[in-house]
């Protein structure tokens, strides 16, 4: 099989920013800054972007293409080799196989909704409706209250296993230098639109710096709060789509005389660009304008996606039809681009799996990654409303993203071993890394992960409350409609079933890395042992 | 808008774009890798 690489170094910045840049950037974020203090939020979550977010990039990065020196494109064997042949930690690189085709499975679904509402936008489709109506759309929409979610959602999936299909030069690349451009430039023109509101005008109950002040104002008691540090890192984590095995497997496709140390540090701090410059930039100084400050609190409290979703089309009705259209084609737009730059790097290292092991064809293995996402995907669609797609979400999207980078930053820095790995992020390096992340690697960013991850087990919304269903069971508590309990009880099933069905696919995962392993080592197969 | 807010995103935003930029300019005025091409190197597949 011939080697695949990159067609050029811009288009694979753009490509692994794209990867990073998703949907969170403009929801997610400015939603958790205001949940977290604000202004001063900003300082936590810097500091865990120097000490969490890069050594992770430059991790994951040089393991990739550590891996693409022997022919490997998924985290399975680049972690079986970069353990020296330790048989387990092909087992934990199932979870680089697992997370991107399960978070692909609801994200492609998410991806549909804000190409549907590119559509609804330009089409008028909001026109004369009034806040609750707009709102109620929504509602209905995920309800599939028509045939337009499905529509849109196979649209999404033909378009991103198309795409797929062409490969990394002619098709994800080309993806990345069209959306990424395309995204900044549509995110400019909102946020200056944002910023620029003025009371009293277009209906605007407050000026654009109004939501400005309340995102930037620093509540510096704030910052010896544990919690807004987990929150910080926990921001960080996810928008860099670390601990996923998507990096790895884009950098797998480096040649080795290529860099990895400037090409992270691009990567990492476009997302950042993206995120704090564009993201805080657009949602809340908007909806801050239309709708004061109180109701924004409350409305982020679950995240930015209903203000994004429910809340955002209505509020460009007030711009006039014209602008309005423009507006709510640049924000779904955006949205659009930053969702499919990132799921088309989910395909990736399935493909990269399937190619590698099995020897499949490349269109043979996008089609059939497109044809997994549907099958795992109908679920989170067709029962969005009893929590599959959350579910798929917290286990898939959060959890294992945990688990696996807690894992593979222990694997290199300490079985690997600190040395080696220093001269593989250094390798053939464009920047000087300072040495001090040398030890940051090895010391500081395990510990921050080891807590963030025990962070993440107790608590209200924690993962022990979450496997023992206590949400669910304190909504059972409350209510007193018996339909409302039958519901309830209804969703319960339907959380417990994806989780099974998620861990059914682990399995299956697990099984055909051991077929691959027992079919590498009939071909003879040596591992890489290193006597040191 | 007030001061400290101003400061503190002028401060976020300058370090990000300032980062962002300087970066990736140095991506666009990097030139070729070595001539040396060690894909061609003869790394047995799986190592």
């Amino acid at each position: 099989m011939s080697k695949e690489n990159w067609g050029s170094r811009v288009g694979l910045v753009l490509a692994m920013a794209g990867n990073a840049v998703g949907l969170g950037n403009f929801l997610r974020f400015p939603a958790q800054a205001i949940q977290n203090g604000g202004g001063a939020f900003i300082i936590p979550y810097l500091t865990c972007f120097l000490l969490m977010g890069l050594p992770l990039l430059f991790v994951e990065w040089s393991m990739g293409r550590y891996g693409g020196k022997y022919g490997d494109h998924s985290t399975p064997f680049i972690l079986h080799n970069v353990s020296g042949g330790r048989s387990l930690w092909k087992y934990v690189g199932v979870f680089g196989i697992f997370t991107n085709l399960a978070v692909a499975a609801y994200y492609c679904y998410l991806e549909s909704w804000t190409l549907a509402y590119v559509w609804r936008s330009v089409s008028g489709a909001f026109a004369g409706y009034d806040s609750a109506a707009v709102s109620q759309m929504f509602t209905d929409y995920v309800s599939l209250g028509t045939s337009e979610p499905i529509v849109f959602w196979i649209i999404c999936l033909l378009l991103n296993t198309w795409i797929l299909s062409r490969g990394l030069a002619g098709g994800v690349e080309v993806a990345a230098k069209v959306g990424m451009p395309l995204l900044i430039l549509f995110g400019i023109f909102l946020a200056i639109r944002g910023i620029t509101l003025k009371e009293g005008v277009d209906g605007a109950i407050y000026p654009g710096t109004e939501g400005l002040n309340f995102l930037w104002t620093p509540r510096f008691d704030s910052i010896w709060d544990f919690k807004v540090w987990l929150a910080a890192a926990g921001q960080v984590f996810f928008t860099l789509s670390v601990g996923m095995g998507s990096i790895q497997c884009y950098a797998s496709y480096l040649r080795q005389r290529d860099d990895v140390a400037l090409n992270a540090m691009s990567a990492g701090w476009m997302n950042e660009f993206v995120e704090v410059v564009l993201g805080a930039a657009i949602l809340i100084p908007i909806s801050v304008g239309y709708l004061g400050v109180e109701r924004v609190i409350e409305m982020t409290q679950t995240g930015g996606l209903g203000l994004g979703f429910r809340t955002l089309p209505y509020l460009f009705q007030q711009w006039g039809p014209i602008l309005a259209a423009l507006a709510g084609m640049a924000w779904f737009g955006l949205l659009f681009f930053a969702g499919i730059t990132s799921s088309l790097a989910m395909g990736t290292p399935v493909m990269g799996f399937l190619r590698d092991e099995f020897g499949w064809k490349r269109e043979h293995a996008a089609w059939v990654f497109g044809g997994l996402t549907l099958l795992l995907g109908a679920p989170t669609v067709f029962f969005f409303q009893y929590g599959v797609f959350d579910e798929y979400d917290y286990w898939a999207g959060s959890v294992s993203l945990v688990v696996f980078a807690m894992l593979e930053v222990i694997l290199f820095a300490w079985v690997f071993g600190m040395d080696n790995a220093w001269a593989e992020i250094t390798r053939n390096a464009d920047i000087r890394v300072p040495i001090i992340y040398k030890y940051i690697i090895k010391y500081i960013t395990p510990v921050i992960l080891i807590v963030v991850f025990l962070g993440s087990l107790s608590g209200d919304t924690g993962i022990l409350a979450k496997i023992a269903n206590k949400d669910i069971y304190a909504e059972i508590a409350k209510a007193t409609d018996p339909t409302k309990i039958a519901e309830l009880e209804k969703k319960r099933l339907f959380v417990n079933a994806s989780r099974w069905l998620l861990v059914a696919v682990f399995a299956l995962i697990a099984y055909m890395v051991w077929l691959a392993d027992r079919k590498r080592k009939r071909e003879g197969y040596i591992p890489v042992i290193r006597n040191d | 808008m007030k001061t400290s807010a101003l400061i503190t995103m002028l401060l976020a935003n300058g370090i990000v774009i300032a980062m962002a930029g300087y970066f990736f300019w140095r991506v666009l005025r990097s030139g070729p890798p070595d001539e040396v091409d060690e894909d061609k190197a003869n790394f047995p597949r799986g190592g």
